[in-house]
Protein backbone atom coordinates (compact mmCIF):
# COMPACT_ATOMS: atom_id res chain seq x y z
CA UNK A 1 0.00 0.00 0.00
CA UNK A 2 1.29 3.40 -0.91
CA UNK A 3 2.63 4.95 2.29
CA UNK A 4 -0.11 7.12 3.71
CA UNK A 5 -3.27 5.36 2.55
CA UNK A 6 -5.04 2.15 3.34
CA UNK A 7 -7.81 0.37 1.47
CA UNK A 8 -11.14 -0.77 2.86
CA UNK A 9 -12.71 -3.61 0.91
CA UNK A 10 -15.97 -5.48 1.21
CA UNK A 11 -17.07 -8.27 -1.12
CA UNK A 12 -20.52 -9.21 -2.32
CA UNK A 13 -20.55 -12.75 -3.58
CA UNK A 14 -23.38 -14.42 -5.46
CA UNK A 15 -23.49 -18.20 -5.53
CA UNK A 16 -25.90 -20.23 -7.66
CA UNK A 17 -27.40 -23.00 -5.59
CA UNK A 18 -27.12 -26.58 -6.84
CA UNK A 19 -30.83 -27.43 -6.95
CA UNK A 20 -32.70 -29.35 -9.62
CA UNK A 21 -35.26 -26.60 -10.08
CA UNK A 22 -35.50 -22.82 -9.88
CA UNK A 23 -36.13 -20.77 -6.75
CA UNK A 24 -39.85 -20.17 -7.22
CA UNK A 25 -40.97 -22.57 -9.95
CA UNK A 26 -40.30 -26.13 -11.10
CA UNK A 27 -38.37 -25.19 -14.25
CA UNK A 28 -35.01 -26.93 -14.45
CA UNK A 29 -32.00 -25.19 -12.97
CA UNK A 30 -29.63 -26.52 -15.59
CA UNK A 31 -27.29 -24.86 -18.03
CA UNK A 32 -28.13 -25.42 -21.68
CA UNK A 33 -27.20 -23.80 -24.95
CA UNK A 34 -30.81 -23.93 -26.14
CA UNK A 35 -32.31 -20.58 -25.14
CA UNK A 36 -35.70 -20.23 -23.48
CA UNK A 37 -36.51 -23.88 -22.91
CA UNK A 38 -36.53 -23.84 -19.09
CA UNK A 39 -39.22 -21.21 -18.73
CA UNK A 40 -42.81 -21.12 -17.46
CA UNK A 41 -45.41 -18.49 -16.53
CA UNK A 42 -43.77 -17.92 -13.11
CA UNK A 43 -40.22 -17.21 -14.28
CA UNK A 44 -41.49 -15.36 -17.36
CA UNK A 45 -43.36 -13.00 -15.05
CA UNK A 46 -46.77 -13.65 -16.55
CA UNK A 47 -49.71 -12.02 -14.78
CA UNK A 48 -51.53 -14.27 -12.36
CA UNK A 49 -48.66 -16.66 -11.78
CA UNK A 50 -47.44 -17.15 -8.22
CA UNK A 51 -44.03 -18.03 -6.79
CA UNK A 52 -43.60 -21.05 -4.49
CA UNK A 53 -40.34 -21.38 -2.56
CA UNK A 54 -38.06 -24.33 -3.34
CA UNK A 55 -37.39 -26.21 -0.09
CA UNK A 56 -34.05 -27.54 -1.29
CA UNK A 57 -32.88 -24.01 -2.11
CA UNK A 58 -33.64 -22.95 1.46
CA UNK A 59 -31.86 -26.01 2.80
CA UNK A 60 -28.71 -25.28 0.77
CA UNK A 61 -28.81 -21.62 1.73
CA UNK A 62 -29.04 -22.53 5.42
CA UNK A 63 -26.20 -25.01 5.00
CA UNK A 64 -24.00 -22.29 3.55
CA UNK A 65 -24.93 -19.89 6.34
CA UNK A 66 -24.14 -22.49 9.00
CA UNK A 67 -20.78 -23.27 7.42
CA UNK A 68 -20.04 -19.54 7.52
CA UNK A 69 -20.88 -19.32 11.23
CA UNK A 70 -23.99 -17.20 10.71
CA UNK A 71 -26.93 -16.66 12.96
CA UNK A 72 -29.97 -18.21 11.28
CA UNK A 73 -33.20 -16.29 11.63
CA UNK A 74 -36.28 -18.37 12.14
CA UNK A 75 -38.38 -15.89 10.22
CA UNK A 76 -37.30 -14.06 7.10
CA UNK A 77 -39.06 -11.96 4.50
CA UNK A 78 -38.91 -11.87 0.72
CA UNK A 79 -39.04 -8.43 -0.87
CA UNK A 80 -39.37 -7.03 -4.33
CA UNK A 81 -36.47 -5.01 -5.72
CA UNK A 82 -37.68 -2.96 -8.64
CA UNK A 83 -35.70 -2.08 -11.70
CA UNK A 84 -36.16 -2.27 -15.43
CA UNK A 85 -33.95 -4.44 -17.52
CA UNK A 86 -34.96 -6.93 -20.21
CA UNK A 87 -33.39 -9.89 -18.38
CA UNK A 88 -35.82 -9.35 -15.50
CA UNK A 89 -39.27 -10.13 -16.87
CA UNK A 90 -41.28 -9.22 -13.76
CA UNK A 91 -39.54 -5.81 -13.53
CA UNK A 92 -38.65 -6.73 -9.99
CA UNK A 93 -36.32 -9.27 -8.49
CA UNK A 94 -37.49 -11.33 -5.56
CA UNK A 95 -34.83 -11.00 -2.90
CA UNK A 96 -34.49 -10.53 0.84
CA UNK A 97 -33.97 -7.03 2.10
CA UNK A 98 -34.91 -5.97 5.59
CA UNK A 99 -35.06 -9.40 7.15
CA UNK A 100 -32.56 -11.80 5.57
CA UNK A 101 -32.45 -15.39 6.78
CA UNK A 102 -28.85 -15.18 8.03
CA UNK A 103 -26.60 -12.52 9.56
CA UNK A 104 -23.46 -12.10 11.66
CA UNK A 105 -21.14 -14.79 10.35
CA UNK A 106 -17.44 -14.92 9.64
CA UNK A 107 -14.73 -16.88 7.98
CA UNK A 108 -11.05 -17.11 8.73
CA UNK A 109 -8.42 -16.62 6.07
CA UNK A 110 -4.82 -17.63 6.39
CA UNK A 111 -2.23 -15.36 4.86
CA UNK A 112 1.03 -16.37 3.25
CA UNK A 113 3.01 -15.65 6.40
CA UNK A 114 0.73 -17.95 8.39
CA UNK A 115 -1.19 -15.21 10.20
CA UNK A 116 -4.92 -15.67 10.42
CA UNK A 117 -7.57 -13.03 9.95
CA UNK A 118 -11.24 -13.10 10.66
CA UNK A 119 -13.43 -11.57 7.98
CA UNK A 120 -16.94 -10.90 9.26
CA UNK A 121 -19.97 -11.67 7.15
CA UNK A 122 -22.71 -9.14 7.52
CA UNK A 123 -25.56 -11.04 5.97
CA UNK A 124 -26.61 -13.78 3.59
CA UNK A 125 -29.86 -13.62 1.72
CA UNK A 126 -31.70 -15.67 -0.85
CA UNK A 127 -32.77 -14.28 -4.20
CA UNK A 128 -33.44 -15.20 -7.80
CA UNK A 129 -31.04 -14.83 -10.69
CA UNK A 130 -31.85 -12.78 -13.79
CA UNK A 131 -31.79 -14.02 -17.38
CA UNK A 132 -29.07 -13.39 -19.91
CA UNK A 133 -28.84 -10.66 -22.53
CA UNK A 134 -26.88 -11.10 -25.71
CA UNK A 135 -26.10 -7.81 -27.36
CA UNK A 136 -26.13 -7.66 -31.15
CA UNK A 137 -25.40 -4.74 -33.44
CA UNK A 138 -28.92 -3.32 -33.65
CA UNK A 139 -30.87 -5.22 -31.01
CA UNK A 140 -30.44 -7.40 -27.95
CA UNK A 141 -31.54 -11.00 -27.45
CA UNK A 142 -32.92 -12.30 -24.17
CA UNK A 143 -32.63 -15.85 -22.83
CA UNK A 144 -34.60 -16.47 -19.66
CA UNK A 145 -33.35 -19.98 -18.79
CA UNK A 146 -31.38 -18.48 -15.91
CA UNK A 147 -34.18 -16.20 -14.72
CA UNK A 148 -35.32 -17.50 -11.35
CA UNK A 149 -32.32 -19.71 -10.62
CA UNK A 150 -31.73 -19.69 -6.84
CA UNK A 151 -28.87 -17.59 -5.54
CA UNK A 152 -27.45 -16.65 -2.22
CA UNK A 153 -25.72 -13.32 -1.81
CA UNK A 154 -23.01 -13.25 0.82
CA UNK A 155 -22.10 -9.76 1.96
CA UNK A 156 -18.90 -9.29 3.93
CA UNK A 157 -18.18 -6.47 6.34
CA UNK A 158 -15.47 -4.10 5.06
CA UNK A 159 -12.84 -6.08 6.98
CA UNK A 160 -10.61 -6.78 4.00
CA UNK A 161 -7.56 -4.53 3.81
CA UNK A 162 -5.74 -5.51 0.65
CA UNK A 163 -6.19 -7.29 -2.69
CA UNK A 164 -4.48 -10.46 -1.49
CA UNK A 165 -6.87 -10.77 1.44
CA UNK A 166 -9.79 -10.30 -0.96
CA UNK A 167 -8.55 -13.20 -3.09
CA UNK A 168 -7.94 -15.40 -0.06
CA UNK A 169 -11.43 -14.65 1.26
CA UNK A 170 -12.97 -15.51 -2.09
CA UNK A 171 -10.96 -18.75 -2.38
CA UNK A 172 -11.83 -19.81 1.13
CA UNK A 173 -15.48 -19.02 0.53
CA UNK A 174 -15.46 -21.02 -2.68
CA UNK A 175 -13.69 -23.97 -1.06
CA UNK A 176 -16.24 -24.10 1.76
CA UNK A 177 -19.31 -23.72 -0.45
CA UNK A 178 -18.11 -26.36 -2.91
CA UNK A 179 -17.08 -28.70 -0.07
CA UNK A 180 -20.57 -28.67 1.44
CA UNK A 181 -22.14 -29.14 -1.99
CA UNK A 182 -24.05 -25.87 -2.10
CA UNK A 183 -22.67 -24.58 -5.42
CA UNK A 184 -20.43 -25.57 -8.33
CA UNK A 185 -18.32 -22.55 -7.49
CA UNK A 186 -17.17 -21.87 -11.01
CA UNK A 187 -16.17 -18.23 -11.41
CA UNK A 188 -15.49 -18.44 -15.13
CA UNK A 189 -18.93 -19.90 -15.83
CA UNK A 190 -20.63 -17.54 -13.42
CA UNK A 191 -22.03 -19.97 -10.87
CA UNK A 192 -20.01 -17.90 -8.39
CA UNK A 193 -19.77 -14.13 -8.92
CA UNK A 194 -17.97 -11.44 -7.06
CA UNK A 195 -18.42 -7.68 -6.81
CA UNK A 196 -16.12 -5.58 -4.67
CA UNK A 197 -16.71 -2.35 -2.80
CA UNK A 198 -13.49 -0.48 -2.30
CA UNK A 199 -12.52 2.85 -0.82
CA UNK A 200 -9.34 4.37 0.54
CA UNK A 201 -8.61 6.49 3.59
CA UNK A 202 -5.60 7.93 5.34
CA UNK A 203 -3.90 5.21 7.35
CA UNK A 204 -5.31 4.95 10.84
CA UNK A 205 -8.41 6.96 10.03
CA UNK A 206 -11.70 5.60 11.26
CA UNK A 207 -13.89 7.23 8.66
CA UNK A 208 -14.76 5.48 5.42
CA UNK A 209 -13.98 7.07 2.08
CA UNK A 210 -16.38 7.20 -0.87
CA UNK A 211 -16.79 3.65 -2.10
CA UNK A 212 -16.59 2.44 -5.64
CA UNK A 213 -18.18 -0.81 -6.76
CA UNK A 214 -16.23 -3.05 -9.15
CA UNK A 215 -17.99 -5.65 -11.22
CA UNK A 216 -16.86 -8.43 -13.53
CA UNK A 217 -14.31 -10.06 -11.27
CA UNK A 218 -14.64 -13.51 -12.75
CA UNK A 219 -11.40 -15.11 -11.64
CA UNK A 220 -9.34 -15.13 -8.46
CA UNK A 221 -6.49 -13.45 -10.29
CA UNK A 222 -8.76 -10.69 -11.60
CA UNK A 223 -10.07 -9.95 -8.10
CA UNK A 224 -6.56 -9.23 -6.96
CA UNK A 225 -5.50 -7.35 -10.08
CA UNK A 226 -8.63 -5.22 -10.37
CA UNK A 227 -8.44 -4.18 -6.73
CA UNK A 228 -4.76 -3.38 -7.02
CA UNK A 229 -5.46 -1.15 -10.00
CA UNK A 230 -8.48 0.50 -8.40
CA UNK A 231 -6.74 1.26 -5.11
CA UNK A 232 -3.84 2.88 -6.95
CA UNK A 233 -6.25 4.84 -9.12
CA UNK A 234 -8.04 6.20 -6.06
CA UNK A 235 -4.80 7.08 -4.27
CA UNK A 236 -3.48 8.91 -7.34
CA UNK A 237 -6.76 10.78 -7.70
CA UNK A 238 -6.82 11.88 -4.06
CA UNK A 239 -3.18 12.95 -4.26
CA UNK A 240 -4.09 15.17 -7.21
CA UNK A 241 -6.82 16.69 -5.11
CA UNK A 242 -9.63 15.01 -7.05
CA UNK A 243 -12.78 13.76 -5.42
CA UNK A 244 -13.70 10.07 -5.63
CA UNK A 245 -17.12 9.66 -7.20
CA UNK A 246 -19.47 6.96 -5.98
CA UNK A 247 -19.87 4.84 -9.08
CA UNK A 248 -19.86 1.36 -10.55
CA UNK A 249 -16.77 0.39 -12.50
CA UNK A 250 -16.16 -2.57 -14.73
CA UNK A 251 -12.90 -4.48 -14.73
CA UNK A 252 -11.36 -4.84 -18.17
CA UNK A 253 -9.03 -7.82 -17.85
CA UNK A 254 -7.46 -7.29 -21.28
CA UNK A 255 -6.22 -3.83 -20.41
CA UNK A 256 -6.02 -4.53 -16.66
CA UNK A 257 -7.93 -1.37 -15.76
CA UNK A 258 -11.31 -0.51 -14.26
CA UNK A 259 -13.59 1.81 -16.21
CA UNK A 260 -16.61 3.76 -15.18
CA UNK A 261 -19.87 2.01 -16.02
CA UNK A 262 -22.44 4.37 -14.69
CA UNK A 263 -22.25 7.20 -12.25
CA UNK A 264 -24.80 7.06 -9.51
CA UNK A 265 -26.03 10.61 -9.97
CA UNK A 266 -29.18 9.75 -8.18
CA UNK A 267 -29.16 7.08 -5.56
CA UNK A 268 -30.78 4.02 -7.10
CA UNK A 269 -34.38 3.81 -6.13
CA UNK A 270 -35.32 0.17 -5.99
CA UNK A 271 -38.52 0.77 -4.02
CA UNK A 272 -38.16 -2.38 -1.96
CA UNK A 273 -41.26 -3.70 -0.30
CA UNK A 274 -42.32 -7.08 1.09
CA UNK A 275 -43.52 -9.33 -1.70
CA UNK A 276 -47.24 -9.79 -1.08
CA UNK A 277 -47.10 -13.08 -3.01
CA UNK A 278 -44.81 -14.65 -0.44
CA UNK A 279 -45.68 -15.00 3.23
CA UNK A 280 -42.75 -15.00 5.66
CA UNK A 281 -40.39 -17.95 5.43
CA UNK A 282 -40.15 -19.95 8.63
CA UNK A 283 -37.19 -22.17 9.34
CA UNK A 284 -38.41 -24.40 12.17
CA UNK A 285 -35.90 -25.43 14.85
CA UNK A 286 -36.35 -29.06 14.03
CA UNK A 287 -35.53 -28.50 10.38
CA UNK A 288 -32.55 -26.35 11.31
CA UNK A 289 -31.22 -29.15 13.52
CA UNK A 290 -31.62 -31.61 10.66
CA UNK A 291 -29.65 -29.35 8.33
CA UNK A 292 -26.98 -28.86 10.98
CA UNK A 293 -26.65 -32.60 11.35
CA UNK A 294 -26.27 -33.05 7.60
CA UNK A 295 -23.48 -30.52 7.35
CA UNK A 296 -20.69 -32.93 8.28
CA UNK A 297 -17.07 -32.00 8.69
CA UNK A 298 -15.93 -28.64 7.29
CA UNK A 299 -12.58 -28.08 5.53
CA UNK A 300 -10.86 -26.48 8.54
CA UNK A 301 -12.10 -29.23 10.83
CA UNK A 302 -10.86 -31.87 8.41
CA UNK A 303 -7.47 -30.17 8.20
CA UNK A 304 -7.03 -30.00 11.94
CA UNK A 305 -8.13 -33.60 12.39
CA UNK A 306 -5.88 -35.16 9.75
CA UNK A 307 -2.84 -33.34 11.08
CA UNK A 308 -3.57 -34.81 14.49
CA UNK A 309 -4.78 -38.23 13.46
CA UNK A 310 -2.48 -38.97 10.53
CA UNK A 311 0.53 -36.81 11.46
CA UNK A 312 0.85 -35.37 7.98
CA UNK A 313 2.47 -32.04 7.17
CA UNK A 314 0.30 -28.97 7.57
CA UNK A 315 1.09 -28.00 4.01
CA UNK A 316 -0.33 -31.30 2.74
CA UNK A 317 -3.38 -31.08 4.99
CA UNK A 318 -4.04 -27.63 3.62
CA UNK A 319 -4.02 -28.84 0.01
CA UNK A 320 -6.17 -31.85 0.87
CA UNK A 321 -8.72 -29.71 2.71
CA UNK A 322 -9.38 -27.60 -0.36
CA UNK A 323 -11.15 -30.40 -2.20
CA UNK A 324 -13.55 -32.79 -0.52
CA UNK A 325 -13.04 -35.62 -3.01
CA UNK A 326 -9.29 -35.40 -2.60
CA UNK A 327 -9.57 -35.11 1.18
CA UNK A 328 -11.55 -38.30 1.66
CA UNK A 329 -9.64 -40.13 -1.04
CA UNK A 330 -6.55 -39.51 1.03
CA UNK A 331 -8.21 -40.64 4.23
CA UNK A 332 -9.50 -43.86 2.73
CA UNK A 333 -6.09 -44.60 1.26
CA UNK A 334 -4.36 -43.82 4.55
CA UNK A 335 -6.68 -46.19 6.38
CA UNK A 336 -5.65 -49.10 4.20
CA UNK A 337 -1.94 -48.43 4.59
CA UNK A 338 0.05 -49.87 7.45
CA UNK A 339 2.90 -47.35 7.39
CA UNK A 340 3.13 -43.59 7.84
CA UNK A 341 0.26 -41.68 6.28
CA UNK A 342 2.63 -38.98 5.04
CA UNK A 343 3.76 -41.45 2.38
CA UNK A 344 0.16 -41.82 1.23
CA UNK A 345 -0.14 -38.06 0.98
CA UNK A 346 3.14 -37.90 -0.97
CA UNK A 347 2.14 -40.47 -3.55
CA UNK A 348 -1.32 -38.93 -4.01
CA UNK A 349 -0.26 -35.29 -4.22
CA UNK A 350 2.91 -35.64 -6.22
CA UNK A 351 2.43 -38.79 -8.27
CA UNK A 352 -1.25 -39.62 -8.67
CA UNK A 353 -2.40 -36.04 -9.31
CA UNK A 354 0.39 -35.66 -11.87
CA UNK A 355 -0.72 -38.76 -13.75
CA UNK A 356 -4.35 -37.65 -13.63
CA UNK A 357 -3.45 -34.25 -14.99
CA UNK A 358 -1.54 -35.83 -17.84
CA UNK A 359 -4.34 -38.27 -18.63
CA UNK A 360 -6.97 -35.54 -18.16
CA UNK A 361 -8.93 -37.61 -15.64
CA UNK A 362 -10.75 -36.11 -12.66
CA UNK A 363 -10.06 -37.67 -9.29
CA UNK A 364 -13.71 -38.58 -8.88
CA UNK A 365 -13.51 -40.62 -12.11
CA UNK A 366 -10.48 -42.65 -11.07
CA UNK A 367 -11.39 -46.29 -11.79
CA UNK A 368 -10.01 -47.80 -8.59
CA UNK A 369 -10.88 -47.41 -4.91
CA UNK A 370 -8.62 -45.22 -2.76
CA UNK A 371 -7.71 -48.27 -0.68
CA UNK A 372 -5.60 -49.50 -3.64
CA UNK A 373 -3.15 -46.65 -2.93
CA UNK A 374 -2.66 -48.07 0.55
CA UNK A 375 -2.25 -51.57 -0.86
CA UNK A 376 0.29 -50.28 -3.35
CA UNK A 377 2.43 -48.83 -0.58
CA UNK A 378 2.02 -51.99 1.46
CA UNK A 379 3.58 -53.91 -1.44
CA UNK A 380 6.54 -51.55 -1.28
CA UNK A 381 6.94 -52.06 2.46
CA UNK A 382 6.70 -55.82 2.04
CA UNK A 383 9.59 -55.62 -0.45
CA UNK A 384 7.44 -57.03 -3.19
CA UNK A 385 8.06 -54.02 -5.43
CA UNK A 386 10.31 -50.99 -5.18
CA UNK A 387 8.89 -47.52 -4.66
CA UNK A 388 10.10 -46.57 -8.12
CA UNK A 389 8.21 -49.45 -9.72
CA UNK A 390 5.17 -48.56 -7.63
CA UNK A 391 5.14 -44.97 -8.85
CA UNK A 392 6.28 -45.40 -12.40
CA UNK A 393 4.88 -48.77 -13.44
CA UNK A 394 2.02 -49.84 -11.21
CA UNK A 395 0.28 -46.54 -10.45
CA UNK A 396 -0.13 -45.42 -14.10
CA UNK A 397 -1.48 -48.90 -14.90
CA UNK A 398 -3.98 -48.61 -12.03
CA UNK A 399 -5.24 -45.33 -13.47
CA UNK A 400 -5.53 -46.86 -16.92
CA UNK A 401 -7.16 -50.17 -16.00
CA UNK A 402 -8.55 -49.84 -12.49
CA UNK A 403 -6.87 -53.14 -11.61
CA UNK A 404 -5.53 -53.74 -8.13
CA UNK A 405 -1.79 -53.27 -7.56
CA UNK A 406 -1.40 -56.98 -6.71
CA UNK A 407 -2.96 -58.04 -10.00
CA UNK A 408 -0.83 -55.58 -11.98
CA UNK A 409 2.39 -56.73 -10.28
CA UNK A 410 1.43 -60.31 -11.03
CA UNK A 411 0.37 -59.74 -14.65
CA UNK A 412 3.31 -57.56 -15.61
CA UNK A 413 5.84 -59.66 -13.69
CA UNK A 414 7.00 -56.66 -11.68
CA UNK A 415 7.67 -58.60 -8.54
CA UNK A 416 10.96 -57.54 -7.11
CA UNK A 417 13.73 -60.11 -6.89
CA UNK A 418 14.56 -60.65 -3.23
CA UNK A 419 16.18 -64.00 -3.68
CA UNK A 420 19.74 -63.57 -2.37
CA UNK A 421 21.33 -66.32 -4.44
CA UNK A 422 19.75 -65.02 -7.64
CA UNK A 423 20.98 -61.49 -7.07
CA UNK A 424 24.41 -62.75 -6.05
CA UNK A 425 24.65 -64.62 -9.32
CA UNK A 426 23.92 -61.45 -11.25
CA UNK A 427 26.40 -59.43 -9.21
CA UNK A 428 29.18 -61.93 -9.72
CA UNK A 429 28.46 -61.93 -13.41
CA UNK A 430 28.74 -58.14 -13.58
CA UNK A 431 31.99 -58.24 -11.57
CA UNK A 432 33.40 -60.53 -14.22
CA UNK A 433 32.32 -58.15 -16.98
CA UNK A 434 33.62 -55.05 -15.25
CA UNK A 435 36.95 -55.84 -13.60
CA UNK A 436 37.96 -52.15 -13.77
CA UNK A 437 35.16 -51.09 -11.49
CA UNK A 438 36.02 -53.89 -9.04
CA UNK A 439 39.57 -52.65 -9.01
CA UNK A 440 38.45 -49.10 -8.52
CA UNK A 441 36.65 -50.23 -5.35
CA UNK A 442 39.69 -52.03 -4.15
CA UNK A 443 42.18 -49.17 -4.47
CA UNK A 444 39.98 -46.11 -4.52
CA UNK A 445 39.14 -43.67 -1.76
CA UNK A 446 35.72 -43.52 -0.12
CA UNK A 447 34.24 -41.47 -2.96
CA UNK A 448 35.53 -43.87 -5.60
CA UNK A 449 34.23 -46.83 -3.59
CA UNK A 450 30.78 -45.27 -3.50
CA UNK A 451 30.91 -44.66 -7.20
CA UNK A 452 31.77 -48.29 -7.86
CA UNK A 453 28.88 -49.50 -5.69
CA UNK A 454 26.52 -47.16 -7.50
CA UNK A 455 27.78 -48.48 -10.81
CA UNK A 456 27.09 -52.09 -9.85
CA UNK A 457 23.63 -51.25 -8.56
CA UNK A 458 22.97 -49.82 -12.00
CA UNK A 459 24.26 -53.00 -13.60
CA UNK A 460 22.09 -55.21 -11.45
CA UNK A 461 19.02 -53.08 -12.12
CA UNK A 462 19.72 -53.21 -15.81
CA UNK A 463 20.07 -56.96 -15.76
CA UNK A 464 16.86 -57.39 -13.75
CA UNK A 465 14.90 -54.66 -15.53
CA UNK A 466 14.72 -52.74 -12.28
CA UNK A 467 13.18 -55.58 -10.36
CA UNK A 468 16.02 -56.33 -7.96
CA UNK A 469 15.29 -55.31 -4.40
CA UNK A 470 17.50 -52.21 -4.31
CA UNK A 471 18.44 -52.41 -0.65
CA UNK A 472 19.25 -56.07 -0.82
CA UNK A 473 21.26 -55.55 -4.02
CA UNK A 474 23.25 -52.77 -2.42
CA UNK A 475 24.07 -54.81 0.69
CA UNK A 476 25.11 -57.80 -1.40
CA UNK A 477 27.28 -55.72 -3.72
CA UNK A 478 29.20 -54.22 -0.81
CA UNK A 479 29.56 -57.61 0.85
CA UNK A 480 30.84 -59.27 -2.33
CA UNK A 481 33.17 -56.40 -3.19
CA UNK A 482 34.69 -56.65 0.26
CA UNK A 483 35.08 -60.38 -0.23
CA UNK A 484 36.91 -59.76 -3.50
CA UNK A 485 39.60 -57.99 -1.49
CA UNK B 1 -44.77 22.59 -4.31
CA UNK B 2 -46.44 19.32 -5.02
CA UNK B 3 -46.04 16.60 -2.40
CA UNK B 4 -46.01 14.08 -5.11
CA UNK B 5 -43.17 14.08 -7.62
CA UNK B 6 -44.99 12.69 -10.60
CA UNK B 7 -42.00 13.06 -12.90
CA UNK B 8 -39.87 10.83 -10.74
CA UNK B 9 -42.57 8.23 -10.42
CA UNK B 10 -43.15 8.27 -14.17
CA UNK B 11 -39.44 7.87 -14.76
CA UNK B 12 -39.13 5.00 -12.28
CA UNK B 13 -42.06 3.27 -13.95
CA UNK B 14 -40.71 3.98 -17.43
CA UNK B 15 -44.03 5.54 -18.43
CA UNK B 16 -44.04 8.57 -20.71
CA UNK B 17 -46.70 11.10 -19.74
CA UNK B 18 -47.59 14.41 -21.39
CA UNK B 19 -47.83 17.78 -19.62
CA UNK B 20 -51.61 17.52 -19.78
CA UNK B 21 -51.64 14.10 -18.24
CA UNK B 22 -49.35 15.35 -15.53
CA UNK B 23 -51.79 18.12 -14.67
CA UNK B 24 -54.60 15.64 -14.56
CA UNK B 25 -52.82 12.87 -12.65
CA UNK B 26 -50.88 14.82 -10.08
CA UNK B 27 -53.86 16.04 -8.03
CA UNK B 28 -55.47 12.60 -8.27
CA UNK B 29 -52.40 10.84 -6.95
CA UNK B 30 -51.97 13.42 -4.25
CA UNK B 31 -55.49 12.75 -3.12
CA UNK B 32 -54.78 9.05 -2.90
CA UNK B 33 -51.70 9.78 -0.82
CA UNK B 34 -53.68 12.02 1.48
CA UNK B 35 -56.23 9.30 1.91
CA UNK B 36 -53.58 6.75 2.81
CA UNK B 37 -51.95 9.26 5.09
CA UNK B 38 -54.94 9.11 7.40
CA UNK B 39 -53.61 5.73 8.49
CA UNK B 40 -50.80 7.55 10.24
CA UNK B 41 -53.29 9.02 12.67
CA UNK B 42 -53.48 5.68 14.42
CA UNK B 43 -51.03 5.10 17.23
CA UNK B 44 -49.19 1.88 16.32
CA UNK B 45 -46.28 2.26 18.69
CA UNK B 46 -47.35 -0.81 20.65
CA UNK B 47 -47.85 -3.05 17.65
CA UNK B 48 -45.15 -5.11 15.96
CA UNK B 49 -44.66 -4.34 12.28
CA UNK B 50 -46.45 -6.82 10.08
CA UNK B 51 -45.17 -7.67 6.68
CA UNK B 52 -48.35 -9.33 5.61
CA UNK B 53 -51.94 -8.62 6.33
CA UNK B 54 -52.62 -12.20 7.28
CA UNK B 55 -50.32 -14.06 9.63
CA UNK B 56 -49.43 -17.11 7.62
CA UNK B 57 -46.24 -18.69 6.53
CA UNK B 58 -44.82 -19.71 3.22
CA UNK B 59 -45.45 -23.22 2.04
CA UNK B 60 -42.45 -24.83 0.50
CA UNK B 61 -42.23 -26.93 -2.63
CA UNK B 62 -40.15 -30.08 -3.16
CA UNK B 63 -37.28 -29.71 -5.61
CA UNK B 64 -38.89 -31.68 -8.40
CA UNK B 65 -38.84 -30.40 -11.99
CA UNK B 66 -42.11 -29.73 -13.78
CA UNK B 67 -42.55 -29.49 -17.51
CA UNK B 68 -41.60 -26.07 -18.80
CA UNK B 69 -43.47 -24.29 -21.56
CA UNK B 70 -42.70 -25.31 -25.11
CA UNK B 71 -40.54 -22.55 -26.53
CA UNK B 72 -43.10 -21.52 -29.16
CA UNK B 73 -45.59 -21.00 -26.35
CA UNK B 74 -43.12 -19.04 -24.26
CA UNK B 75 -42.31 -16.74 -27.15
CA UNK B 76 -45.89 -16.46 -28.39
CA UNK B 77 -46.61 -13.08 -26.80
CA UNK B 78 -43.21 -11.55 -27.50
CA UNK B 79 -43.40 -8.38 -29.58
CA UNK B 80 -40.40 -9.65 -31.49
CA UNK B 81 -38.62 -13.00 -31.61
CA UNK B 82 -36.35 -15.01 -33.86
CA UNK B 83 -37.95 -18.24 -32.72
CA UNK B 84 -35.32 -18.78 -30.02
CA UNK B 85 -34.86 -15.51 -28.19
CA UNK B 86 -36.96 -12.58 -27.08
CA UNK B 87 -35.74 -9.67 -29.20
CA UNK B 88 -35.61 -6.27 -27.52
CA UNK B 89 -34.27 -2.86 -28.57
CA UNK B 90 -30.54 -2.52 -28.26
CA UNK B 91 -29.58 -2.23 -24.58
CA UNK B 92 -25.94 -1.22 -24.66
CA UNK B 93 -23.96 0.90 -27.05
CA UNK B 94 -21.39 -1.11 -28.94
Amino acid sequence: MKDKYEAVIGLEVHAQLKTKTKMFCGCKNEFTNEPNIHVCPVCLGMPGSLPVINKKAVELAVKAALALNCKIHKKSIFARKHYFYPDLPKNYQITQYEEPFATDGYLIIEKKDGTKKKIRIKRIHMEEDAGKNIHEEHFSKVDLNRAGVPLIEIVSEPDISDPEEARLYMQKLRDILVWIGVTDGNLEEGSLRCDANVSIRPKGSKELGTKVEIKNLNSFRFIEKALRYEINRQIEAVKKGEKIIQETRLYDSQKDITKSMRTKEEAEDYRYFPDPDLPPLIIEDEWLEEIKASLGELPDEFKERVIKEYKIKEYDADILSRDKTLAYFFEEAAKSYKGEAQRVSNIILSDLLGILKEEKIELKDVPFPASYIGELLNLVDENIISLRVAKEEVLPEMVKTGKSPKVIVEEKGLKQISDTSEIEKIIKESFKNNPKAVKQYKIGDERKKQKAVQFFIGQVMKATKGKANPKLARDLIIKLLEEEN
Amino acid sequence: MAKFNIEKVAYLSRIAISEEEKKELEPQLEKILEFVESLNELDTSNIDPKFNVVEMFARLREDIPHLSLPREKALENAPETDGKYFIVPKIVKK
